[in-house]
């Protein structure tokens, strides 16, 4: 079993607030990122893919068809775009680090060309991230 | 807010969080002689110590709340970070001044523990591990004793 990652950064951007909640309790409990206009951030997100080497390729999984799929489910749908009006499969959602590597992870893992999708790790921030994966995935890539 | 289309079920998700402090210690273990203590720690058994910027990662997991989309609320988080981590230990010597290295060495793998034992008190998210780095290339990791074993997903 090889683990492979691609990086890939976009922007977007977004707000925190639940309208079954009062202003005040949206203030309460997000803070800043409830401030009405909404603001932004450079994401980082990095593609854990696993499997085992092909034998004639050597690759787990062809980076060519891995970047076009992150370019078209990802990028196409996030990059520059106002996570909480622009994409679909976020309605409803509070559009945080953890539902947003979600989202990503149910877009990315029935498509995933070669292996099978092991992590996604979103960086809202270099200090703030979200990891998401298959609950019983093991540490190094096995199932355990 | 209803429906809100959660896969949920066998999907985990897990909340990193990085933080940072700055602290001196020095490597010496009273059991050894200090010929020994010198032999194995080389420069970090110096006399007067010496000091690290210190990078802590706490990675928590848990329900996304439906209402909030969080694990635990971010402010909750960091404020227990701040209270319990960095105040103790912020510019502090970590033998003279943090009590669980008066008779333990205060190496980073020590460190980890201390700050895992600590965290797991967090009571709004479960603990998953904590790292820690001591420069940008010593790195150390503790997810407590039992979760040394593969079952605690992706690293």
């Amino acid at each position: 079993m090889v683990l492979l990652t691609r990086k890939i950064e976009f922007s977007a951007s977004h707000r925190y607030n639940n309208p079954a909640l009062s202003p005040e309790e949206n203030q309460r409990i997000f803070g800043k990122c409830n401030n009405p206009h909404g603001h932004g951030h450079n994401y980082t997100l990095e593609v854990t893919v696993a499997g085992e080497p092909d034998p004639v390729t050597g690759m787990v999984v062809d980076l060519a068809d891995l970047k076009k799929l992150l370019e078209q489910e990802v990028m196409k749908r996030m990059d520059h775009r106002h996570l909480n009006f622009e994409v679909p499969e976020l309605a409803g959602q509070i559009p945080t680090c953890e539902n947003v590597a979600r989202v990503i992870w149910n877009l990315l893992e029935p498509k995933i060309p070669q292996g099978r999708l092991h992590r996604v790790r979103l960086y809202e921030s270099p200090d703030l991230f979200a990891d998401c994966f298959r609950n019983g995935a093991g540490r190094n890539g096995s199932a355990s | 807010m209803t429906a809100l289309g959660y896969a949920g079920g066998d999907l985990k998700i897990e909340l990193g969080r990085r933080y940072r402090f700055a602290a001196s210690h020095r490597l010496h273990s009273a059991q050894m002689s200090d010929a020994e203590n010198a032999r194995i720690y080389g420069k970090c058994n110096n006399a007067c110590g010496h000091g690290h910027n210190y990078t802590v990662e706490i990675s928590i997991s848990g329900d996304v709340d439906p209402a909030t989309g969080m694990i635990a609320n971010l402010a909750d988080l960091d404020s227990f970070v701040q209270r319990e981590i960095i105040e103790p230990f912020d510019h502090r010597s970590l033998n003279e001044e943090v009590d669980a290295f008066r008779a333990e060495v205060p190496t980073t793998e020590n460190l980890c523990i201390e700050i895992y034992r600590r965290m797991q008190a967090f009571p709004l998210a479960k603990l998953e591990r904590v790292r820690v780095e001591e420069t940008s290339n010593n790195s150390f990791e503790y997810a407590g004793d039992e979760a040394v074993s593969d079952s605690d997903g992706a690293l």
